[in-house]
């Protein structure tokens, strides 16, 4: 009879935990954190990893445990759409945060978008975004951001003439041409346009040639991954005294320390807030964001802080944020919440959301920041 | 003037790394008639390598005499476990043997260092040499010097010494070398260890203009493949002048006319020269006899 009692209790249990682990809030991932665009995918994978460790610690949302569904998609948008299709119809997530690259969350938006499941996604182009697709919200600025927010920067300098010289790489390209787009905008004329190969070991003649170009004032470097690094050891190298701008896409302690201290002396580039958490005012809202969220991260993983990883860590905010409004993890209703996003703050910027507006950031979401001694500066 | 002396100046420097990694590609293919893919990946492991040691407390000289060291052992353990055991295979299938090997190298590099870009410090300081109003930095020199040193090396090691002849009786003909006594595995072995080493010393040298992660091996392989074959596969005179040639054009293109031809306006003059001469520049004529 007490056996009996016993067996009833724990088969009683385990249903019990079975009814419990079903209740769970499923939320999906599909990043890159393996292939070409590891260094992005990498420290997005372990953000996520490591916020839902946090937000179950504290108890989970509106007391329901998270549960992370995560993939590695290799940087292959064949993959991510495989993988999406698995979270949306396997795991019946109730909503996705990844896409590391323009590619893979363009894959996945078509499957989110076809099974009306919210997706947040991390990658940088404005097709994303544009047009408004209702099921489709990105974290990261966009690269004509980034041009806008330099441009005024140069137009306040007064230059009216500057110099470009982009990657040959999908960043670079996509970036020079919105940079070339906006640029009428502020009065100013590109009297140089010059590219490389990201994998290009020299840029001297390229830079030469730009450095002659007549009554040049000013010049930018739309690049990503070891090319600007390049790119700015090659400037101080032919010893070019022109003002120098970086792109977004190398807003990272580790631009600094492979171009050398000296040679990223100067150089003016757009960063967010999670770069100088120390800089920042006592009562800037973003503050203790990034502050605790290079805390944990550094503590975790033993790495650096990056942008890429505050992207992920803002995704995983906008969307546990959008279930704990709503009061109901349907995807519908996460949708709708996500949309009236107001006013969050997160490691790239406050994210206000409209109908219009699933990106949600403005240009104040970028601090012009210039490198001084080996460390970051803001220009005010 | 001195417009042209910093395009000349840019071109060599780039084509100091290509000529490098091109010299690596004529051991082996001498001893085997195999083009090993995975010679790029060589070149990444000496920059890898050298950056980890460094950054762990290893004097920068030690550094990379240990990944030379570390390198040519993998370039002997990749012969021994994946190009021994598929022995009589036709020379394509261990041609893709050396692709899948450069993928497992990309990959175990990921696993066991990471993802990021590295450097370590350039062997004679940043400070650019200046010549008429033009600029080079000293690094450059280095990789330049390692060039021609390395293309002197094989040129002895193939046209002087024993063992050089050795391999090259290898390729002609593995059967009849055998049998004047010429022990080919050794040679085989001795190859992929002197390829891996010269590959690891174009990273050890070229790291701090180039900068190294777990994924340049590819690009490196590609330019290097590239002067290779525009000098002639195989000679390691056709290697230095290819390498050279190819950076040379890309320096001049971008600089002249337009930084977008450039790598488009290489391969025009590779394809031109091996339209005219197969075997490109200075290749050696085959001389199959049926």
């Amino acid at each position: 009879m007490k056996k009996t009692l016993t067996t009833t209790a724990l088969g009683l249990l385990a249903a019990l935990g079975a009814t419990a682990a079903m209740a769970d809030i499923k939320i999906g991932a599909s990043v890159s954190a393996t292939g070409p665009a590891a260094f992005l995918g990498d420290p997005e994978a372990k953000t996520l990893e490591m916020l839902v460790e946090e937000t179950n610690a504290a108890g989970g949302i509106n007391g329901e445990k998270v549960v992370l569904v995560l993939y590695d998609d290799g940087g292959d948008p064949n993959k991510a759409r495989t993988f999406a299709t698995r979270l949306v119809e396997d795991d019946e997530v109730v909503a996705i945060v990844g896409g590391t690259t323009t590619g893979t969350s363009m894959s996945i938006l078509s499957v989110t978008e076809d099974a009306e499941v919210p997706f947040v996604s991390l990658a940088g182009a404005i097709d994303i975004i544009q047009p408004v697709k209702p099921f489709t919200f990105k974290t990261p600025h966009t690269d004509r951001m980034a041009c806008q927010k330099i441009f005024e920067d140069m137009q306040k300098r007064g230059f009216t003439k500057v110099g470009l010289i982009s990657g040959t790489d999908g960043f670079g390209a996509s970036m020079q041409a919105q940079c070339k787009d906006v640029v009428s905008d502020y009065g100013i004329e590109i009297v140089a346009d010059e590219t490389y190969d990201p994998k290009d070991s020299d840029m001297t003649a390229q830079l030469t040639k730009i450095r002659n170009a007549e009554g040049i004032q000013a010049v930018l470097n739309p690049g990503f991954g070891q090319g600007p690094s390049i790119v700015t050891r090659n400037y101080k190298q032919l010893g070019i005294e022109l003002p120098f701008y970086q792109s977004h896409g190398v807003a990272s302690a580790g631009f600094i320390e492979l171009a050398g201290v000296e040679a990223a002396e100067g150089v003016r580039l757009p960063g967010n807030a999670l770069l100088i958490p120390e800089l920042l005012a006592d009562g800037d809202v973003q503050k203790p964001i990034v502050t605790a969220y290079k805390a944990a991260y550094e503590a975790k993983t033993g790495q650096p802080v990056g942008t890429f990883g505050g992207y992920a860590h803002d995704g995983w905010h906008l969307v546990t944020d959008a279930i704990k409004r709503a009061g109901s993890a349907e995807p519908q209703a996460i949708r709708d919440a996500l949309e009236a996003t107001s006013g969050l703050a997160g490691t790239t910027g406050i994210y206000s959301m409209s109908a219009e507006d699933h990106l949600g950031l403005d240009l104040s979401a970028f601090r012009m920041l210039e490198i001084r001694d080996g460390k970051w500066a803001l220009v005010e | 003037m001195s417009e042209l002396l910093q395009f000349l100046f840019s071109g060599v420097t780039v084509g100091a790394v290509y000529a490098l990694v091109a010299l690596g590609f004529t051991i082996i293919y001498n001893a085997s008639d195999v083009v090993n893919f995975a010679q790029g990946e060589f070149v990444m492991l000496g920059g890898m390598i050298t950056w980890f040691a460094h950054a762990a407390g290893l004097p920068l000289p030690l550094a990379a005499l240990s990944a030379i060291v570390v390198t040519a052992a993998l370039g002997v353990a990749m012969n021994k476990l994946m190009i021994e055991p598929a022995r009589g295979a036709p020379v394509v299938s261990l041609i893709i043997i050396t692709i899948g090997a450069s993928i497992f190298i990309q990959g175990g590099t990921q696993l066991i260092f990471d993802k990021q870009i590295h450097s370590f410090p350039a062997f004679s300081g940043d400070a650019p040499i200046r010549v008429g109003g033009a600029t080079i930095l000293p690094q450059s020199l280095w990789v330049i010097g390692g060039a021609l040193v390395v293309f002197l090396g094989l040129w002895v090691f193939f046209t002087r010494t024993l063992l050089g002849r050795a391999v090259l009786a290898t390729s002609n003909n593995r059967l009849a070398a055998q049998l004047v006594g010429i022990n080919t595995n050794f040679v085989m072995t001795l190859s992929f260890a002197l390829s891996a080493g010269i590959g690891a010393l174009a990273g050890v040298l070229a790291t701090p203009i180039t900068l190294v992660a777990y994924n340049v091996g590819i690009g490196f392989a590609l330019k290097g493949f590239a002067g290779a074959m525009l000098g002639g596969m195989g000679n390691p005179k056709g290697a230095l002048v290819g390498g050279f040639a190819i950076g040379l054009i890309e320096a001049m293109t971008a600089g002249y006319l337009s930084s977008q031809y450039k790598d488009a306006a290489a391969f025009i003059v590779i394809l031109a020269v091996l339209f005219f001469l197969p075997h490109g520049l200075f290749g050696r004529k085959s001389t199959d006899r049926v």
